[in-house]
């Protein structure tokens, strides 16, 4: 029926969704950052393959982006200020793993419904890729709204960002890829750097993002 | 000219990068600005080529020209602003050299995200804009601003990812059509092949891009992060954000309406601007009467008036177009002016809570009733221009969907009353706070109300009908 072109396509795009899933229950960040790391390595693979079965060799270039910027360089980092914040303990989640783990299949089933349908004159593969990438950023915005630490909810917008990408190697022939996706990597960059520069640590002893709103200018 | 607009703001923020006087970069910054603007201007008599990757037509150039004028005299504005923040120690030489480069690089940003023909490189450029003030507002590391740049950060970032999602969605629908490439991302080959575009994948597009760009716009629901970064980062900073950065966000929207308004089939964007506009409108108008704090209450204000202009733009028809168009050049004008007058204002007080400001007329009369007079202007009563446009917006309304209208001149009226309540008590009254005497370059200021005034008694006709031929090709 299908080819195998699109079975290892939607194969590792539905490992993507997995990954997320599994960053969803991750109660420590040391675990997060290893989720994070794993599923920018399956999305590096997943690119590489649309690069091969697209004939796209420019593609290659982000999926090195993926595997060596997304899963060494950025965990690393991530790690190195985990350990220097002394914040490698438990996160709190709100509502409860199960509850949020309802609510992400709840958004897969969400996203699925929304974007089949209407994708019905496109081809297979980009059509898979479109509503699986969908369901991966809706579990990264998920992830960002139910964790009050600042680190984790960078992963939350890194694994939303790994959905986007692979959205845009998904549509076949897309120019501007590889800008894009360079792009991202600027702004991940400079999210990392801001965690170090803004040191959130030193100023208000913790990063979680609750202590920052008793700072808003108002309640001065 | 084309190609100046936007490499004058980039070799000159590479430049400024590299300068160590803060003066010498002060100046250079305002000179660049000035020879954008003219490069700017110039493209409204001059029309160059158009390519697949930037363009220029009717509908940007008004942006080009307002956006770089509003640069330009925020970087006046922003030299003497500085001064004063090295005086105090609230800025290092160090850290003005790269606030200069920011501003520049920030310019680049928006100038190519306005003359973008290519709706992926749009998004890069507008990206780019995006963390550049994220840095500049974050800039005086106090726990408040960083608290703001973050916000602004994560907000604008998660707007801006699922913005690129809508854009891939359209590239999607638009190679359906126009096959694979570079065609299908021209903004100009998109919209006159948009007819035939599968309507169901546009719609969707739509929402991710009305999400999306809309968290830029200051949208409410997606408004968190506008107040505190008006509020926590550098005066000059939060008139650009006003004055630009929001209207680059609101073009970039109304590009996809165009998209979506060529294609019969695909739903009308109208209803769904009319409510975000109109939630907007009503919720910062009850919210600016529980500000506490000068900056962030004009913030609301803003928010008010992208409401408005959203609410326009939605309504669509020649009238509500050139309505939402003349609103939003006359807020620019206006809400850059008050900032000018609230950044030396606060300077002087050394605070920027409402209580510890008071009877400015007296005290300092120019900045005193410069402020009245942007305060006017903004809240909508004549003779300024955006009494103009705001009437029109009404008038055009009732006729019609009454209802509507209501809800709008309720919106209205309230954020009148906040604003008008807030100035009796900063520019008269007995004087509170420091009355020190300021060095406050008002030349930026005056140039913006006499244009925001001019507009609102005497429009030239050439303008009128610039504006009204923008205001068809919106739809």
């Amino acid at each position: 029926m299908h080819s195998l072109s699109f079975d290892v396509a939607h194969m590792l795009a539905g490992f993507l969704v997995l990954l997320s899933f599994m960053m969803l229950y991750q109660d420590r960040l040391g675990a997060l950052i290893n989720a994070l790391a794993a599923q920018a390595v399956v999305l590096s693979l997943s690119v590489a393959w649309q690069a091969i079965i697209q004939e796209a060799p420019h593609l290659f270039i982000t999926a090195g982006l993926a595997i060596g910027f997304k899963a060494v360089v950025i965990p690393m980092a991530l790690r190195r200020i985990i350990v220097k914040l002394g914040i490698d303990r438990e996160i709190e989640t709100v509502g409860g793993t199960g509850l949020t783990m309802l609510a992400g299949i709840g958004l897969v089933a969400l996203s699925l419904q929304v974007v089949l349908p209407v994708t019905g004159g496109s081809d297979p593969v980009s059509r898979e890729d479109i509503a699986l990438a969908l369901s991966v950023v809706l579990l990264g915005l998920l992830m960002m709204v139910t964790r009050r630490n600042a680190v984790s909810q960078v992963i939350g917008f890194m694994s939303l960002e790994n959905g986007i990408v692979l959205a845009a190697t998904g549509a076949r022939g897309m120019p501007l890829v590889v800008e894009i996706s360079v792009a991202f990597s600027i702004l991940i960059a400079f999210i990392v750097v801001g965690i170090f520069l803004f040191r959130i640590r030193e100023r208000f002893d913790t990063v979680d993002v609750q202590a920052l709103d008793r700072f808003r200018g108002e309640r001065r | 000219m084309l190609n100046a607009v936007i490499f004058t703001p980039l070799g000159a923020a590479a430049l400024l990068a590299l300068l160590p006087s803060y003066r010498l970069s002060a100046i250079l910054n305002v000179v660049t600005a000035l020879l954008t603007l003219i490069a700017a201007a110039s493209l409204a008599w001059h029309r160059p080529e158009m390519g697949p990757l930037l363009f220029i037509d009717d509908l940007n150039v008004v942006f080009i020209v307002l956006g770089s004028f509003v640069a330009f005299t925020t970087s006046i504005f922003s030299a003497s602003y500085i001064a004063h923040e090295l005086e105090i120690g609230r800025l290092t030489p160090r850290y003005l050299r790269f606030y200069h480069a920011m501003f520049q690089l920030m310019n680049f940003g928006m100038n190519l995200a306005l003359i973008a023909n290519n709706i992926g490189l749009m998004w890069v450029a507008l990206e780019l804009a995006t963390l550049t003030t994220v840095l500049m507002v974050g800039i005086y590391r106090t726990p408040a601003a960083i608290e703001a740049a973050w916000k602004y950060f994560i907000l604008g970032s998660v707007g801006i990812a699922l913005a690129l999602f809508g854009t891939i969605l359209v590239y999607l629908a638009a190679r359906g059509v126009l096959g694979e490439g570079i065609d299908a991302m021209v903004w100009t080959t998109l919209v006159g092949a948009a007819p035939d575009f599968d309507p169901r994948l546009l719609n969707l597009a739509f929402v991710f891009l009305l999400i999306g760009y809309g968290t830029k716009i200051g949208l409410v629901p997606l408004h968190a992060w506008l107040p505190d970064a008006h509020a926590e980062g550098p005066t000059p900073v939060s008139a650009v954000l006003s004055g630009l950065l929001l209207n680059v966000a609101l073009y970039a929207l109304l590009r996809f309406k165009m998209i979506l308004a060529a294609n019969p089939a695909a739903i009308a964007p109208g209803p769904l601007m009319i409510t975000l506009g109109l939630l907007s409108l009503v919720f910062a108008a009850l919210m600016l009467y529980r500000r506490r704090d000068i900056k962030r209450m004009f913030a609301y204000s803003s928010i008010e008036h992208m409401g408005i202009i959203v609410f326009a733009f939605g309504m669509a028809g020649p009238v509500a177009n050139f309505a939402g168009l003349l609103q939003m050049v006359m807020h620019s004008l206006t809400k850059s002016a008050i900032f000018f007058t609230v950044g030396h204002i606060a300077q002087v007080k050394g605070s920027q809570r409402l209580a510890d400001i008071g009877g400015l007329t007296v005290t300092h009369p120019l900045l005193g009733w410069g402020l009245v007079a942007g305060v006017a202007a903004i809240a909508g009563l004549p003779p300024f221009g955006i009494f103009m446009s705001e009437f029109m917006v009404m008038g055009n309304t009732f006729a019609r969907d009454p209802v509507l209208a209501v809800i709008l001149g309720v919106g209205l009226l309230l954020a009148f009353g906040a604003l008008l309540m807030r100035l009796h008590g900063l520019a008269f009254g007995a004087p509170r706070g420091p009355t020190g005497p300021v060095e406050a370059s008002t030349l930026p200021l005056f140039a913006h109300l006499i244009l925001v005034l001019g507009a609102g008694i005497w429009l030239p006709p050439a303008l009128v009908a610039w504006f009204e031929h923008v205001a068809r090709m919106l739809g």
